[in-house]
């Protein structure tokens, strides 16, 4: 069972649970069945469109992934899931 | 070839060094939105707080929170400076205690830039990662935690609960504010992050004119990307927070800060942070609903740190 590490953030939202458990086998199926489990959880996670916000992050063990590409993102029975808001930007010279 | 001025520098104690530094924090510009401004019998201003050693507002309360250690003795060079960061303070207090050669550890979560990072690193900063998911208030934690384990090796400044934050912004950035309009200013806005900004410069102005309004603004939700704001309602709210300040409270998305940051870099010539586009939003709103005044604002730093978010969104 793969396993969705919650945010701090989140936490009012899940319970004050830490982890969420999930027997789905994509990336896309798995936040799915998160958000409808904690329903205050959708609207901080996803937009209007129901995609992740663009500025919250997903690390699959520590390599990121692209949401946009979650239904091809399949999940292992020991895969670790981060939701992670973004702090701080990236390079340090702007691309202007 | 002599070098008299340095060997007179060797004189100073760390009392006098930090004094000397207080020259090199605040007085920041204020900066008129004219082209952006929806309301023409309004007036808009902005502090660039880029503007000082530290390149962002939290200068104004790392270097009294260092000012006022070291004055009563709790800091020296014997000691580690710790705190947790997201980012700013941590830069800000690292550029001060490079100067003064005092050494500093800061909790930083794990998820903060590499070029973060990078600054704290190249200023000599032991830097404690914490996990990427619990934010500045894990952060706030760890720290806690290293300072209970070995209280004579570190002085904790714990700016969310350091009362020289707030006294920071009440010493300089609310009297800057007051000169600088002339006294005009009706109307005062600004993001909740430690609450310092909001706190000390609101207090400041609430004794000089107590008809000035008041209005703090934080993220809409709990998972936000605007960096040192705090959702009062999920997270840690610091101790210096004072709640009968505020006139009252706004709320701004984070994806309604992104999309202001290239309008207001083709329109005003100013690169902004995610969190003074926010800041700038309220302003924006707050013009469009009174019919005359002078609103301020805090542009807390500029867009130079945020290179992903700003190719994510330009």
């Amino acid at each position: 069972m793969a396993k969705i590490i919650i945010p701090t953030p989140l936490r009012k939202f899940t319970d004050q649970n830490r982890d969420f458990t999930t027997d789905k086998q994509t990336l896309s199926d798995a936040i799915d069945q998160f958000v409808n489990e904690y329903p205050g959880v959708k609207e901080n996670m996803l937009d209007d469109n129901g995609n992740v916000r663009s500025y919250i992050k997903i690390y699959i063990g520590d390599e990121e992934v692209n949401p946009a590409d979650d239904d091809t993102t399949e999940l292992k029975a020991d895969t670790e899931i981060s939701i992670v808001p973004a702090i701080a930007g990236g390079c340090y010279h702007l691309p202007l | 070839m002599k070098t008299p001025k340095l060997k007179e520098q060797t004189k100073y104690t760390l009392a006098d060094k930090v004094d000397r530094l207080g020259n090199f924090i605040g007085n920041t510009p204020l900066f008129p939105i004219s082209n952006l401004n929806p309301n023409k019998n309004v007036t808009i201003y902005a502090k660039l707080e880029w503007q000082q050693l530290g390149s962002s507002v939290k200068s104004r309360p790392a270097y009294q929170i260092i000012y006022d250690a070291i004055q009563r003795k709790e800091l020296s060079r014997g000691k580690h400076l710790l705190d947790a960061s997201s980012g700013n303070t941590g830069i800000a207090y690292a550029h001060i205690a490079a100067h003064l050669g005092i050494s500093m550890t800061l909790c930083l979560p794990e998820n903060a830039s590499d070029e973060r990072k990078d600054i704290l690193k190249s200023l000599g900063v032991n830097l404690h990662l914490t996990s990427r998911g619990g934010g500045t208030d894990e952060a706030q934690e760890v720290a806690k935690t290293l300072y209970e384990n070995n209280p004579d090796k570190y002085y904790y400044a714990d700016q969310y609960s350091n009362s020289s934050n707030w006294k920071a912004h009440y010493h300089t950035t609310g009297p800057e504010i007051i000169e600088q309009t002339e006294g005009c200013i009706t109307h005062f806005i600004a993001g909740l992050g430690t609450t310092g900004t909001f706190c000390g410069t609101g207090k400041q102005l609430k004794e000089f004119n107590p008809e000035i309004q008041l209005t703090a603004l934080q993220p809409d939700i709990a998972m936000h990307g605007l960096e040192g704001w705090k959702h009062l309602e999920t997270a840690i709210v610091p101790d210096i927070y004072d709640d009968t300040l505020p006139n009252e409270i706004r709320e701004v998305s984070t994806e309604s800060a992104y999309e202001l940051i290239p309008k207001t870099a083709r329109n005003e010539g100013l690169l902004l942070s995610p969190s003074a586009a926010a800041n700038l939003i309220g302003a924006l709103q707050l013009a469009k609903e009174i019919d005359e005044g002078t609103i301020v604002t805090i542009f807390p730093d500029d867009g130079s740190k945020y290179g992903e978010t700003l190719t994510q969104i330009i």
